[in-house]
């Protein structure tokens, strides 16, 4: 009997496990439904409290956490969980619902699975990007013809642009990231960059541009620093006044989606993300430009227009 | 039945006989509970992996022979390619080279320990040992970053982010894992066997190689299977050693790029359900496939064993 009973608890066990590992994504619905339903409590009583979850890209972390953490303390009652986990996670787990607001560096509708019709774009910052090299190569200035030919394999030595006898050892981001996206749209002109060492984290990369003689590599503004120089592009410097007038090409927004408008807290939240105390202070404090200084805005398809 | 004794006693008697049958069957529900668990788990991650990894095949339509066959991935391009030789050659290269150099090192420690000086080789070595097991891969990871490649780079040649730099950071992080189990092994061998040898007049020498070594082979394999599972898995040291290039290497110096670091650098970046995405799962399904075949090895090794 006994023996017979455990049989029956273990066969239950094993069901309703594999059910559970079988319908994995409906799980995250169903979250996402409690969720929806706290925001939805938070809206009927009082705009700033509840809670939301935000995920996506890794770069937008710091800047959003940081503005969480200020929001939190003006509003004790509200709790943003603010997850890092990549751009394309972002856009995924946002369209499904797992999360309130996704962060991304790159337009939804560059990701054929999305649909971008359903998702509300809310551009919170611009990260401006650049070119960055071994302090010794002895190059700090090129024309955009010569990064291409850099990148595409044709140039292989910083003497064939006057700087050091030294071979250029190509960093590249992965292939999926939007970094790379913006720097070959943007800075390449669509060329795609030859086979390099690759690196995911900004820190590896700046580490590996610091000590490998000869190395370039991409990098937002905030990596910037003493171990690595900086090139200018066609004369012009990568700094947050030149991407804000138009004048240097690396830039993207950072986005932050939500599925339909926003309401309740993240709302609120994101026009406090959008607030001039926000833009003007803690989004250049860490690195960013403020999406509200733009002098030009750029659609999808990557066509740049001055701001009315 | 004991009539003789009064009702009280009787009751104490048969109280306690139940509370002990209780406890007993509470017990085995517990371990019955926690083994049933674990083999779900097992079973639940098997199934999932290959339902996600095999929508690359049945729902984005990539021909398994490019999948397998070609070094061509340029999965975000324009006409996206999704041929992972290289990846898959990667991996095994790193896993391969590094077993064929920790199997004699580790197995030699191992007969320091057990055999030439055991009594010092378990107070120092096995410590030592195990605190190499207890150091975080990323920490393998950022010296050879910051030492190992460099060195490579102005000594040997090449930019140092090289197959050959992985293979020497996952050594010395599989170099632990061989040596304990193959000096268990060893450990495990009957000491009848050693006096037997000695006594016939073998030296020490000939007790190991001719007498001790033989009788461990199944557990020695083992302990060199085993290490190789763990170096096929590590993602985040060969990372940020190898250059994660996606081109076939001509040699140890060559960058090139293994399994692991691909999904660990693409996850994040793709979107649920997109082509891209799909063949990171089946990466990962290649990886399980590999880990199922080594345990199957094990367990062949174990069974020779017994008999």
């Amino acid at each position: 009997m006994e023996l017979k009973k455990q049989a029956l608890i273990m066969v239950v066990a094993v069901v309703m496990l594999a059910v559970l590992a079988a319908c994995g994504e409906d799980n995250g619905e169903e979250t996402s439904e409690e969720a929806d339903s706290t925001a939805d409590d938070a809206e009927a009583s009082d705009g700033e409290s509840g809670s939301i979850t935000i995920a996506g890209s890794s770069a937008m972390q710091p800047l959003v956490g940081a503005v969480a953490e200020v929001y939190q303390e003006e509003n004790p009652e509200a709790s943003i969980d603010v997850q890092a986990g990549g751009s394309g996670a972002g856009l995924s787990q946002v369209a499904d619902g797992q999360v309130d607001i996704g962060n991304s560096d790159i337009f939804a509708e560059e990701e054929d699975e999305i649909n971008a019709d359903e998702l509300v774009d809310h551009r919170v910052a611009v990260v401006g990007m650049g070119p960055v090299v071994h302090p010794d190569a002895g190059v700090e200035d090129l024309t955009q013809e010569e990064l291409i030919d850099v990148w595409t394999g044709e140039i292989t030595n910083w003497s064939e642009l006057g700087g050091e006898d030294q071979e250029i050892t190509l960093v590249n981001r992965p292939d999926s990231s939007g970094t790379r996206t913006t720097f070959v749209d943007f800075a390449l002109e669509g060329e795609e960059p030859v086979e390099g060492i690759t690196e995911d984290s900004s820190n590896t990369v700046r580490q590996i541009v610091s000590e490998t003689p000869g190395a370039i590599a991409y990098l937002a503004f905030s990596y910037f620093d003493d171990s690595i120089s900086s090139m200018s592009i066609d004369g012009v410097e990568p700094t947050a006044e030149n991407v804000q007038t138009g004048d240097f090409p690396i830039w993207a927004y950072q986005h932050s989606y939500t599925s339909g408008e926003p309401e309740g807290l993240e709302a609120d939240f994101l026009d406090y993300m959008m607030s001039d105390e926000i833009q003007d202070t803690l989004v250049p404090e860490q690195g960013y430009i403020p999406v509200t200084q733009m002098e030009v805005e750029r659609d999808a398809e990557g066509e740049e227009t001055p701001v009315e | 039945m004991q009539t003789n004794l009064r009702a009280s006693e009787r009751i104490v008697r048969k109280s306690r006989k139940l509370s002990l049958k209780n406890s007993e069957r509470n017990g085995k529900m517990i371990v019955y509970t926690a083994a049933f668990l674990t083999v779900v788990a097992t079973l639940a991650v098997t199934i999932f992996l290959t339902q996600r990894g095999l929508q690359s095949f049945y729902i984005s339509d990539i021909s398994p022979l490019e999948f397998f066959a070609s070094t061509n991935w340029d999965p975000a391009g324009d006409n996206p390619t999704y041929g992972a030789l290289v990846f898959i050659f990667g991996s095994l290269a790193v896993t391969l080279v590094s077993a064929i150099i920790v199997a004699p090192l580790g197995i030699g420690t191992a007969i320091f320990m057990t055999e030439i000086a055991p009594s010092w080789g378990k107070r120092v070595l096995q410590p030592v040992i195990e605190i190499l097991v207890g150091i975080p891969s990323v920490i393998y990871g950022y010296i050879g970053l910051t030492v190992l490649v460099p060195f490579i780079r102005e000594q040997v040649g090449g930019s140092g982010y090289s197959l050959m730099a992985s293979i020497v950071v996952v050594s010395v992080m599989i170099l632990p894992t061989v040596t304990t189990l193959s000096a268990d092994a060893l450990n495990r061998l009957p000491d009848g066997l050693r006096s037997s040898s000695y006594a016939l007049g073998a030296t020490r020498w000939q007790t190991i190689r001719r007498v001790l070594l033989p009788a461990a082979i199944p557990g020695l394999l083992t302990a060199v299977i085993l290490g190789m599972a763990r170096a096929i898995g590590e993602a985040l040291a060969i990372q940020m050693v190898i250059g994660n290039t996606e081109l076939l290497p001509g040699s140890l110096l060559d960058p090139t790029a293994t399994m692991t670091t691909i999904i660990t650098l693409n996850m994040g970046h793709t979107t649920f359900g997109s082509a891209e995405n799909n063949v990171l799962w089946t990466l990962g399904l290649i990886l399980l496939a590999i880990s199922y075949l080594l345990v199957m090895a094990v367990r062949f090794l174990g069974a020779r064993r017994k008999m």
